[in-house]
């Protein structure tokens, strides 16, 4: 892709040593009718040129709110950006004016969501909505956003591309319409790519294709990509790095051979112990008990601690901060050490 | 708790009976004088039978049929030909009393707990509806009872019986859902996609709850779900379903460690598995394409259009679900083997 007409952004030079994306800190809030909820609650991680990042974690655990205040797309009322920094480049994300994020939104950092159906206009052609992007962003006349929406559609394999550019989102199956929205958020070559749940809604077979499709297209453009998700399954297959997410923290953080090997953290022990596998007959699923907290009411100290089975005095009181393992490995347990020894057998 | 009316009880024998079940649902045309112009084939073809005791998983895409089957099975539907015995007596013959008994025997629990259950009745209303349409299944003044009993026995608290749905949580409405179901004390229960929307820890909690009731009370399951992982924990044999018809049954293990058919071999091979270290390891097969549309299957096999081994005489003939020589296990392949052959 090397004819785009898409004009660098001031900054396009990641600082000596700094990552591509980093966030420092985040603390997002809920303000409702009921009161406020706290849904982000300190999340810091990075993100280098090139690598895949999985975020996972439950529904409310916080992870789609994050990558929504990377974007600049929070629902504002009643999502509020309490504090923290959100650095590209070295740059504030956050103290930008709204001119300067939307340059950053689509060329810089591009986002495809998981219900294709809903994420599409459905009273305009595919090839319409791809070209848009460049129409607007990239100045292309009508013409040539038509010819370069066909050469997108092409690299996201939907055969016949020319010929179905002028159909519309429901004439398409599921698999193909996550194909559209992904060349959609190709359109202006983002070096960052996040993937909210790409592929929940689909089956089986089409999910690992669109798996393949994402991490192919990853390679070919050295981009980075932010794989959020709650599937332990899909994240093996793809992840470099994980960091996993609980009441809006994130509870452990590692590479993915050490944190599958051997969690270090409770919460994803439980996890890992409570899925089925396909590879693995007659075992016994041990379930982790309770419920998830209500973000209005996060229990004190270690958000975990009424389900966990390592709880201690000192969990209820203190909040654990990160411990280092090594190898880069962190988990915001009391015990860490002891989890982790006791999954390594 | 004692089952209605059967005399002897053993475990193993059948007791659900499914032969050759059809559904056909027309697309017509035309306001004033509608002409049929096709028909979505959503079930064509199918039978299996269900043992006493036992769990059958029905595995599929979506668009495969297993959701119309399990309506089909609550005389939710009315099939456009086949047959179905529920302990020797014709399910879809029966009606008036005699169908209020066979519905007794047989329930259901939905997908969606948050849509199954009226937001406007309490739990203790929701669970003991059942017993205002069959008087007999609770003695007069027990009806509380009852409920709380049930709420006991799904591990809720029997003193939320006054709560509206939303004061609970997913894993716990589908747990209300299970108590519904289980009020009128059946001996099958269809499970159509029971925990799919459920988060991971929570799901862990329905499964182990629901393998926990069937050892307690002997019940049998029809478990349609799409999550392979998921059907392999909990059932005893697996029918595999595509575009309407049962293209593989077996065993948990005839189906998961030798499947013969190659839309099992890709199902199987495209579940993704935890564990890192399995990535370059597994024999990935990839099917190109979506599953073509109900409303046109393919002639002959209809899995052909996305099949690697496909011959001529794939589109002529439709192979049989029998016994193939691979394996003793009924496959419908006219070239099913044990080891897949990767695609070229």
């Amino acid at each position: 892709m090397t004819h785009s007409t898409v004009e660098p952004t001031p900054a396009s030079a990641t600082p000596e040593g700094g990552h591509l994306l980093e966030l420092r800190d985040l603390h997002v809030e809920f303000r409702t009718n009921e009161g406020v909820a706290q849904v982000i609650n300190g999340v810091s991680y990075h993100l280098d040129a090139g690598e895949t990042l999985a975020v996972l974690g439950e529904s409310g655990s916080g992870k789609s709110v994050t990558a929504q205040a990377i974007m600049g797309i929070l629902d504002t009322p009643p999502a509020f950006v309490r504090s923290g920094q959100i650095l590209y480049r070295g740059q504030d994300l956050l103290t930008q004016s709204e001119e300067q994020r939307r340059q950053v939104r689509g060329q810089e950092i591009a986002m495809i969501f998981q219900d294709a159906l809903s994420a599409l206009n459905p009273v305009f052609p595919v090839g319409w909505q791809i070209g848009e992007t460049l129409r607007q962003r990239a100045g292309m006349s009508r013409a040539d956003a038509r010819r370069r929406a066909i050469e997108l559609m092409d690299l996201v394999k939907i055969p016949g591309a020319a010929k179905r550019i002028g159909d519309y989102p429901h004439q398409f199956s599921g698999g193909m319409r996550q194909r559209v929205m992904i060349a959609m958020a190709l359109a202006l070559e983002p070096k960052v790519l996040i993937a909210d749940e790409p592929t929940t809604a689909l089956d089986v077979t089409v999910q690992a294709q669109i798996m393949d499709l994402l991490a192919d297209l990853r390679r070919e453009l050295n981009m980075a990509m932010i794989l959020i998700t709650h599937d332990l399954g899909v994240v093996a297959g793809v992840a470099d790095r994980i960091a996993v997410m609980y009441a809006g923290r994130i509870v452990e953080h590692a590479d993915v051979r050490s944190l599958y090997k051997a969690p270090a953290h409770p919460y994803t022990k439980g996890l890992l112990e409570s899925i089925p596998r396909l590879d693995v007959r007659g075992q016994e699923l041990s379930t982790i008990k309770g419920l998830p907290p209500n973000l209005m009411h996060i229990p004190s100290g270690c958000p975990f601690h009424p389900r966990c089975p390592y709880v201690q005095q000192v969990c209820v009181d203190v909040v654990p901060h990160d411990l280092v393992l090594g190898d880069g490995r962190t988990s915001a347990c009391h015990f860490a050490q002891e989890v982790r020894d006791d999954s390594a057998h | 708790m004692t089952a209605p009316t059967n005399s002897t009880k053993v475990r193993g024998e059948t007791i659900l009976s499914v032969d050759n079940l059809v559904k056909h649902f027309p697309i017509t045309q035309g306001v004033l004088f509608q002409r049929q112009v096709g028909a979505v084939k959503a079930v064509d073809g199918v039978s299996f039978e269900l043992r006493r005791g036992e769990t059958l998983g029905v595995v599929g895409e979506s668009g495969c049929g297993k959701s119309t089957l399990a309506r089909l099975l609550m005389r939710l539907e009315t099939p456009t030909s086949g047959g179905a015995t529920l302990e020797g007596r014709d399910l879809f013959k029966a009606s008036g009393g005699e169908l209020r008994r066979l519905r007794r025997n047989m329930q259901m629990v939905m997908q969606d707990p948050y849509t199954s259950l009226n937001p406007r009745m309490t739990v203790g209303d929701i669970i003991g509806e059942p017993f205002e349409i069959h008087p007999d299944a609770a003695p007069k003044g027990s009806k509380q009872k009852r409920v709380q009993e049930l709420l006991d026995l799904v591990g809720l608290n029997p003193e939320h019986i006054n709560r509206y749905p939303h004061q609970f949580s997913g894993g716990q409405r589908q747990r209300i859902g299970i108590a519904r179901a289980l009020a009128l004390k059946p001996e099958i229960i269809v499970c159509d996609e029971p925990v799919s929307a459920l988060d991971v820890s929570i799901q862990a909690q329905v499964i182990n709850l629901l393998k926990q009731l069937q050892g307690e009370l002997g019940l049998s399951y029809v478990f349609i779900a799409h999550d392979l992982s998921v059907v392999r924990h909990i059932a005893d044999r697996v029918a595999v379903m595509y575009l309407g018809r049962i293209v593989e049954i077996g065993t948990e293990d005839e189906i998961y460690e030798r499947a013969t058919h190659p839309y099992t071999q890709a199902l199987l091979s495209a579940v993704p598995v935890p564990d890192p270290e399995a990535r370059d390891q597994r024999n990935m097969i990839r099917l190109v394409g979506d599953v073509p549309s109900p409303a046109d299957p393919p002639s002959g096999c209809h899995f052909r259009t996305r099949c690697w081994k496909a011959q001529d005489i794939c589109a002529v003939e439709d192979p049989a679900t029998v016994p193939r020589a691979a394996d003793p296990h009924p496959s419908a392949c006219h070239f099913a083997e044990l080891r897949p052959t990767t695609p070229a």
